[in-house]
């Protein structure tokens, strides 16, 4: 039963530079079930993004290491060509809004256009039909049809990302990834989108990874979450499990340095830096600034599967 | 300083940076050694010398090296001189000295010079001496070529003797080193006799201290490392120092073009309103003037110093559109936020121009910059080749320009066109490859191409 | 007036308009980017200004720091109108004021070492004795903890991660020893865990130097940690004025309770409900709606005042302002606190 949509597992994505060797993946295991909605974690450098284009096989030119599985509906796609990824799978069962997406609507093309374009590309739909289905769907992100025929800079930014959730969508994709969907985005915008899409994920049943840094907004989609940390995963849980008691010290400190407004608390912060992903330390990763190390936190932990269905790579859960 | 190490940085990584830097050295240090070897007075004394100058070469002869790949191998220019050679002396008289002396030179190419010529030197106080040159083939026999008074300076043009050539059936300095069997017929060319040749000088001299010296001069179809022109100079001192003067011409020019170009751009951009207006205004209008005409109708009209071009060149390429490209990059630089809290903490406007917004700049002028250089060298000779170069001074272009007039490819003088065309390319071609490389260093974004 | 009595910063019915230009003469229209602000800022005082992007709260920052020149009202700080400073006092003026910016990255020129980014402010206000300048260096960047100082001065912006640089960049906000520092969203690019340490670091700082602080952010959920008191800003003017603890406890204006409610805490029940959000956008800030300017998307509009007239500012509370049609049987309240 888990994991009946999306099974990762040791999923490596490597990077060449002229620094060397960056491991932004470094062994990402998780899995999801359809309809729900996983959060990922991490603050900058720990990988994440580089985690959105390893699934979706976004890879830029200087790729040193790409391994592992991803199975999508039993399928594993890391054996797929780079052509029938392409028609098959990007696009069609999983679908991306990239961080500041809404910046990046063509401003010459009217919004309409856009968001039916995949239909036209992977479908073969014609533009009539393909208007037709990106009406709909902009109903479902709350979007008058009246914009289909406008510009990018004439709508606001609430509005260009909705729109771009929409072109996520319309092809009806099993996954959606959602990386940074209202960083750039006012509180209240914030809240009216999340509100969408809540209301999709109810509607359509749609499946997402929503990956951020922003803690709290996740918890407002969100039936599980995993925290990134070096290129691994350091847990991963419900979100009964991930947001109110987190097991891993990185996430416990995580957790701790979210400012809240409704209740008071004291807050924490974590002294130091993440490692480099250019040569991050032996052993567990978070050793360095962890609280409570002991001597086995010289060696890696393993990810440990508890009795309550959560994962935490720490050896304090052996 | 960061600077400096992104410059050594380029080097490290891209071959053709460091072939191009390695070219570009060696580019400088010919200039360098040009301009030390033989001062600037000096080359243009040499590069306008007449026959007085380059009495001893030949017009329009190949590079020597050439022969390299040559079986049959063109003839050599050489000087025997009579100061060289230890003569005899005897006193025939009172006031009455016969000295001999005997230029021997041993002739081994297999075809004949091209031109033979006897230079006279000689010292006295009122009596012209009197000297006999008798020319002496290698099996001893003597013909008498010339018997005078000599004056300073005089020359025997052995080549030129008609009398000579009828006695000998053919040009004189074909005929003197032929075998006499191969000579003064229809049907048959004449064929070198190989072997050692004497030119005997008798001088009789009529005073004490009167002395008399000269040297004869056998002018090949080869001279030098660079050949000939047709007004018989070394084209290597041309080349030589067209190498400074493009470099210094490139660099002055692009110095020029690009500070002030960058300074004017940086305080229109900061100080926004009418002034920025203005200078976008001059920038426009000096797009559209015609840029050679007007440097022809200086060149014509007031002067073609190269100083003067210098000047004119700078001030029309400052007002171009790589002053509205600078514009672009400032007006972005200048709502950074650290030139805002730079306002906040109280910085005068000069301050911020200078010290916060042009060093931020400066990496992406530094490829643009070596890459004009190469533009300026290239605008310098064709200036030169439209007639408009400094008269004096020995450019690339004039070589080019005399190679063109002189009829250079109809005539077969390849090596006249080719070298300075080749050295204009290669210093080109080697800054180009510099400025791109480090373009890549220097805008990361480019990278990727 | 006293010295002792009188505010360190006092901003009166302050407007900041940018005009909009068609071509080269023809005006369009003007951007209204504070339209009526009326505040007062103890020393030792930190205010948080809380507003979404448009609402004109870094432009009021801008104004008070003197990098735009107000279109009305006046910025007086310690009794003195700026528009009435000379240039030489405008100078002075300057080194009162500290800067702390949002990017630290960019606030930072990338082409000078630490050390030559903190002497450039001790130099523009001639400060050139070596001596001192090292003095001062050191003790600023003590203060921010970029310790050891010997190690640090030499390095270059890209080499700090972004909580050093912020840090480098509060250490020249302090160098000048001000006594305001305005911060423009402070931490808001910066990595969840190190935005408390480095508002824990501003509090020290204001703390051990009795500094008054603007602190700009959208982020009201870090504001209870870290001010005195809070301004909720739209469209260009403050709807709400309160000490932290009663703005959170008594979010008077509709504008201030639609944010309240739209900032999640993280609590998995979050996903089991929707928000109760006011649709609709801020307004543009050349054509404000007339009256009250949250009207269009005010669930509690007043039919036939709200569209009319600006409401004056009430006094629902003791300290605490809300410009709002809906509390106009409370105390009113004229110009000035």
């Amino acid at each position: 039963m888990a994991g009946n949509l999306l099974k990762v597992n040791d999923l490596v994505l490597h990077f060449r530079t002229t620094k060397g060797v960056v491991q932004a993946v470094d062994g990402v295991t998780f899995d999801m079930n359809r309809n729900e909605a996983l959060a990922v974690i991490g603050e900058s450098g720990c990988g994440k993004t580089s985690l959105v284009r390893a699934i979706l096989r976004l890879l830029p030119k200087n790729v040193h290491t790409y391994t592992g599985n991803v199975f999508l509906n039993g399928v594993d796609t890391m054996k797929y060509s780079e052509e029938r990824f392409r028609s098959e799978m990007r696009w069609v069962s999983m679908s991306l809004v990239a961080q500041a997406a809404m910046n990046a609507l063509n401003p010459v093309l009217r919004v309409g256009d856009q968001v039916a374009e995949p239909l036209v590309v992977h479908q073969g739909l014609r533009k009539p039909e393909a208007l037709a289905q990106a009406s709909e769907v902009f109903r479902l992100v709350g979007v008058s049809e009246d914009f289909l025929g406008r510009y990018a800079f004439e709508l606001s930014g609430g509005m260009r990302q909705r729109a771009i959730i929409a072109m996520a969508l319309i092809t009806k994709p099993d996954l959606v990834v959602l990386d940074e969907p209202t960083s750039a985005l006012d509180m209240l915008t914030q809240a009216n989108i999340m509100n969408v899409l809540k209301s999709i994920k109810r509607e359509l049943e749609q499946s997402f990874i929503f990956i951020t840094h922003d803690v709290a907004t996740t918890s407002e989609l969100c039936d599980r979450g995993a925290v990134m940390y070096a290129g691994q995963i350091a847990e991963l849980g419900n979100s009964q499990q991930f947001y109110l008691d987190p097991y891993h010290p990185y996430a416990q400190k995580l957790m701790a340095s979210v400012p809240t407004l409704h209740e008071k608390k004291e807050l924490e912060f974590i002294p130091g830096q993440p490692p480099s992903l250019i040569s991050p330390p032996t052993g567990c990763r978070f050793a360095a600034r962890c609280h409570r190390r002991f001597e086995m936190c010289d060696q890696e932990p393993p990810l440990f599967e508890l009795d309550d269905g959560r994962f935490v790579k720490c050896w304090l859960y052996k | 300083m960061t600077i400096v190490k992104k410059f050594l940085e380029t080097i490290r990584r891209y071959p053709t940076a460091v072939i191009s830097a390695t070219i570009i050295l060696a580019l400088i240090a010919v200039a360098v050694y040009a301009v030390i070897a033989i001062p600037l007075p000096r080359a243009i004394y040499l590069w306008r010398g007449a026959d007085q100058v380059w009495s001893d070469t030949p017009r329009n002869a190949q590079p020597a090296w050439t022969n390299l790949f040559r079986s049959k191998k063109l003839p050599e220019t050489f000087v025997v001189r009579v100061d060289d050679v230890d003569g005899t002396v005897e006193q025939l008289g009172d006031a009455m000295w016969r000295e001999t002396t005997l230029l021997t030179f041993d002739y081994k190419e297999s075809a004949f010079p091209r031109e033979m010529n006897v230079f006279f030197d000689v010292e006295f106080e009122t009596r012209e001496p009197q000297v006999t040159i008798t020319w002496i083939s290698p099996d001893g026999s003597e013909r008498r070529l010339f018997r005078g008074n000599v004056r300073p300076g005089q020359r025997y043009a052995i080549s030129q003797d008609k009398t000579l050539q009828r006695a000998l059936g053919e040009l004189p300095h074909v005929g003197l080193l032929a075998d006499p069997e191969t000579t003064g017929q229809e049907d048959v060319d004449p064929e070198v006799w190989k072997g050692e040749y004497a030119l005997k000088v008798e001088a009789l001299t009529f005073e004490e201290g009167s002395t008399v010296s000269g040297r004869l001069v056998v002018y090949g179809d080869v001279y030098g490392i660079a050949g000939t022109d047709h007004l018989r100079r070394d084209l290597a001192v041309g080349l030589l120092w067209g190498t400074p003067i493009a470099l210094m011409f490139g660099l002055l020019a692009t110095i020029g073009t690009t500070i002030l170009g960058f300074v004017i751009a940086a305080f229109g951009t900061w100080f926004g309103g009418w002034v920025d207006q203005i200078i976008q205004r001059i920038t426009e209008v000096n797009l559209m003037l015609p840029f050679l005409p007007i440097l022809i109708m200086v060149g014509t009209f007031y002067s073609r110093s190269i100083w003067v071009m210098l000047a004119v060149i700078i001030a029309l390429s400052i007002f171009t559109a790589a002053l509205k490209a600078y514009r672009a990059m400032f007006m972005q630089v200048k709502n950074s936020p650290y030139i805002e809290a730079a306002r906040a903490y109280g910085a005068s406007n000069s301050r911020i121009i200078f010290r916060y917004l042009i060093p931020k700049i400066i990496p992406v002028l530094i490829p643009n910059f070596v890459i004009g250089i190469p533009q300026f060298v290239f605008l310098e000779a064709s200036l030169s080749v439209l007639g408009l170069g400094d008269p004096t001074l020995p450019t690339w272009g004039k070589i080019l320009t005399n190679a063109y007039q002189g009829g250079a490819l109809y005539r077969g003088y390849y090596y006249w066109v080719l070298e300075p065309a080749i050295l204009l390319m290669i210093t080109g071609l080697s800054f180009s490859m510099l400025g791109f490389a480090l373009d890549r260093v220097f805008n990361p974004r480019l990278r990727g191409i | 007036m006293q010295d002792r009595d009188q505010p360190l910063l006092a901003v009166q019915d302050l407007r900041t308009w940018f005009e909009l230009r068609r071509w080269v003469f023809a005006r369009a229209g003007y951007v209204k980017a504070v339209d009526g602000v009326t505040f007062e800022l103890p020393r030792g005082e930190a205010l948080a200004l809380v507003g979404e992007s448009g609402s004109g709260k870094t432009s009021l920052a801008r104004t008070v720091l003197g990098l735009y020149k107000p279109t009305s009202g006046d910025v007086v700080f310690e009794g003195m109108p700026l528009s009435q400073l000379k240039k030489g006092q405008m100078r002075a003026y300057r080194a009162d004021l500290g800067y702390v910016q949002q990017d630290p990255y960019g606030a930072l020129p990338p082409f000078l070492s630490l050390r030559s980014i903190l002497a450039e402010p001790l130099k523009v206000h001639r400060i050139r004795d070596k001596n001192e300048q090292d003095q001062r260096i050191n003790e600023v960047l003590e203060e921010v903890k970029l310790t050891p100082v010997s190690d640090f001065i030499q390095k270059f912006p890209h080499m700090l991660s972004g909580g050093q640089q912020q840090r480098a960049v509060i250490a020249r906000a302090m160098i000048l020893r001000p006594k305001l520092i305005a911060a423009d969203e402070p931490v808001s690019m910066l990595d969840a865990s190190v935005r408390i340490e480095i508002l824990k670091l501003l509090r020290r700082v204001q703390e051990a130097h009795n500094l008054a602080v603007i602190y700009i952010t959208h982020d009201l959920s870090t504001v209870r940690y870290f001010s005195e008191r809070i301004f909720i800003m739209y469209a260009a003017r403050t709807v709400e004025k309160a000490p932290t603890e009663s703005l959170l406890e008594y979010h008077f204006h509709p504008y201030t309770q639609a944010l309240l409610a739209a900032i999640p805490d993280p609590d998995p029940k979050n996903a089991e409900t929707f928000r109760d959000v006011p649709a609709g956008e801020p307004p543009s800030l050349v054509n404000p709606p007339p009256g009250c300017r949250f009207h269009p998307r005010c669930p509690h509009a007043i039919e036939g005042l709200c569209e009319v007239e600006q409401s004056p500012t009430f006094e629902p509370q003791p300290e605490h302002y809300v410009e709002c049609w809906l509390y106009r049987d409370e105390k009113r309240v004229e110009e000035g606190e």
